[in-house]
């Protein structure tokens, strides 16, 4: 179910009841069970997010390199807090545990794209790039 | 035509490699220079990262770390032959910090180019296969066992053993799984071999296939990856393609198919059992073991479960023999370790080598310290789930047992530095929100125990009854260490209880006796 689930998120962006009740029918599952599922992993999301994403590592080698500073920056710098969403729906700010970048953190992934050694010049570009 | 090579591993991206190499592409065009770009993997050197290479008649020449924007001044001062410039390193493998590794797993990584099986070929890939398509299932389990390889997901159990488990339980279909989910933090091994040499793992896989009788191999990787997804789904195409796999192997053996899967944001989805419950489309909740994978696996069917470092030491051990792998490593820890230094540390990266250094000799000698030039204070091995050791343990040894003995684990060989500035009661309480976090939720000491135990030092940290929250965060820790059914809320209490037994001057307060909690 997982690459049906990946596929209806990248498309829509989220998974809706809609899609639940689809993937319930053709795999012959109870809603339930597909809404189980859903709910379990942290990637897929009932609600609409921004149309940026910035996740940032909170894990324990970027803490070690001063991420619990920079995620304050930026939560200040986008006027949001961790698992919100910018009034004007440009951004969501999100959590992860561990990109693999713990040689070069702290990390941050914006849409897909992987950054490294985050720091409080780069922290600013980066919302100066969301907010356009 | 001169070749550059630029990373596409994630280090490199990460710092701008892509850009990095956008420019390179222009200036080529523009000035219509004889020259082209290869994406290579890491050499795992990640302070140098994007570290840029160019094959001169001398060699391959390194330049690091280049950053957006520099290669105008790179061509400037005749980087294209090899010239002189303030980043120029020179060749690479000369490097202490690469000369001084035993390289046997990424031996390739960083060297070749990811998708060309030709450079694959070229430094002995398929070596292991051929050896093996013409040995029996029992003979190829044999080598590995022989070769002492245990598992390198962090558990150490023999690789053999469970190939021979599988090959000898009865089965209409069987599965080989590589478990590529690696959410440690301070870890980054199985995603730098998926990016710098993916071709490994598949001749890994099909020899764990030959081995088995299993005719059909899933990937499992994190969706954290996407370079990783990218380069191995690009491999498995193009393995396709050359007959690798398939129909049949090689042309010549049975049918063996690969297919990659990926997960969706949950750390417990690492643990074998949960891992299969995702792969079959469900929740990744722990299945209680018996039944073991290797009776019982994916869709009931007997099934390997293997770590992707695990699988991907396969072909060498097959190409050069068991005993010349054997002969590397100390004790019951045979073979080479791929160590990731992480954090904190001035210089980081991938280091293969022999079991057996000290961590004080990994941590000041080969990590040369911490970035910050402050005084290491802690260092956390294994990940998450694993405990922190002060400065009076550097003298433990890098391997599964001496780890064990002092009451810590190697887990997927990650190390991540701290400097003195680190505030152990804090990173007790990460422990505790972590496991909160990620707990699959079947079992009551892990769901339970991780919240009350947040909260509890929530309590200490603002000083309510610290003496008494930190017993009952002992306890908490004892019921979560025997009680639970995997080891996420059973070994949480590893960085929770390192720190309390290392660092109690950090949870007493400076005011308070230190012996308090323990009476
Ligand atoms: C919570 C948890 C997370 C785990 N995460 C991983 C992981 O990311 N990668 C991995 O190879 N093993 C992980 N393991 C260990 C696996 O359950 C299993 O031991 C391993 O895949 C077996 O392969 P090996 O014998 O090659 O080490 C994890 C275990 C637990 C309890
Ligand atoms: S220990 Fe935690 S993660 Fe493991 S089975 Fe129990 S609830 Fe699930
Ligand atoms: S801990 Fe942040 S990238 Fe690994």
């Amino acid at each position: 179910m997982l690459p049906i689930l990946h596929a209806l998120q990248g498309r829509f962006g989220l998974i809706g009841e809609e899609a639940v009740r689809l993937i319930s029918a053709e795999l012959n599952l109870s809603r339930a069970e597909v809404y189980g599922v859903v709910s379990f992993y942290h990637d897929f999301r009932k609600e609409p997010h921004g149309r940026h994403v910035l996740k940032v590592c909170r894990a324990e080698a970027c803490q070690s390199m001063g991420s619990d500073a920079i995620a304050d920056s930026l939560e200040r710098a986008l006027g949001i807090k961790f698992g919100e969403t910018s009034a004007d729906g440009q951004v969501t700010l999100e959590a992860v545990y561990c990109l693999g970048l713990c040689a070069v953190a702290p990390s941050a992934m914006l849409d897909g794209r992987l950054i490294g050694r985050l720091s409080e010049a780069k922290v600013a570009l980066l919302a100066e790039e969301i907010r356009l | 035509m001169i070749r550059v090579f630029i990373p596409l591993d994630s280090f490199a991206v990460a710092l701008g490699a892509d850009e990095i190499a956008d420019e390179l592409a222009l200036a080529i065009t523009r000035s219509d220079l004889d020259a082209t770009i290869v994406r290579n993997g890491s050499h795992g050197l990640a302070w140098l990262e994007p570290l840029l290479e160019v094959e001169t008649p001398e060699g391959r020449i390194a330049y690091g770390p280049i950053e957006p924007g520099e290669i105008a001044g790179l061509l400037k001062a005749g980087f294209l032959t090899g010239g002189q410039h303030p980043k120029r390193i020179g060749d690479i493998q000369k490097h202490p910090y690469l000369a001084n590794q035993t390289r046997l797993t990424f031996r390739r990584c960083g060297i070749i180019d990811p998708l060309s099986l030709g450079d694959y070929r070229d430094l002995g890939g398929f070596e292991g296969l051929k050896r093996a398509i013409a040995m029996t299932p029992h003979e190829i389990v044999q080598e590995v066992t022989d070769s002492g390889l245990r598992g390198r997901g962090g558990a150490g159990f023999p690789t053999g053993v469970k190939w021979k488990t599988v090959l000898e339980t009865e089965a209409d279909r069987k599965y080989i799984v590589v478990n590529a989910d690696e959410g440690d933090s301070g870890t980054f091994a199985d995603r730098m071999i998926m990016e710098g040499d993916p071709f490994c793992l598949i001749e890994g896989m099909v020899i764990a296939g030959l081995a088995t009788k299993a005719t059909k191999g899933f990937i499992y990787t994190r969706s954290e990856y996407p370079v990783a997804i990218r380069i191995v789904e690009e491999a498995i195409r193009l393995a396709y393609e050359a007959g690798i796999i398939g129909k049949s192997v090689m042309g010549t053996g049975p049918a063996f198919d690969i297919e990659m899967r990926v997960g969706a944001g949950a750390y417990v989805c690492g643990e074998e059992t949960a891992l299969l419950e995702s792969l079959e489309g469900k929740r990744g909740q722990v299945r209680a073991k018996p039944p073991l994978p290797a009776h019982k696996g994916f869709m009931d069917r007997p099934t390997v479960i293997n770590n992707i470092i695990s699988i991907t030491s396969v072909p060498i051990i097959l190409a050069e023999g068991a005993e010349q792998y054997k002969n590397f490593g100390t004790g019951r820890s045979r073979g080479t370790i791929p160590i990731q230094i992480a954090g904190n540390v001035k210089f980081g990266g991938l280091y293969e080598t022999a079991f057996g250094l000290t961590l004080g000799e990994i941590v000041d000698g080969i990590g040369g310290g911490t970035a910050s030039g402050r005084p290491v204070r802690a260092v956390q091995v294994g990940g998450p789930l694993g405990a922190y050791f002060p400065r009076e343990l550097f003298d433990t040894p890098f391997d599964y047992e001496a780890f064990a003995a002092r009451d810590g684990l190697i887990g997927h060989a990650g190390l991540v530095v701290f400097d003195d500035s680190v505030d152990m009661l804090k990173q007790a309480r990460f422990a505790f929100e972590f496991c909160a976090i990620e707990s699959c939720g079947k079992c009551t000491p892990c769901r339970i125990g991780a919240v009350r135990g947040l909260e509890s030092v929530e309590k200490i940290i603002a000083g309510d009854r610290p003496a008494e929250n930190i017993a009952l965060v002992e306890d908490l820790c004892n019921t979560m260490k025997f009680g639970s059914l995997c080891a996420l809320g059973g070994f949480t209490p590893y960085p929770v209880m390192s720190a309390i037994t290392h660092f109690p001057e950090d949870f007493h307060g400076h005011s308070q006796p230190v012996r308090e909690a323990a009476e």
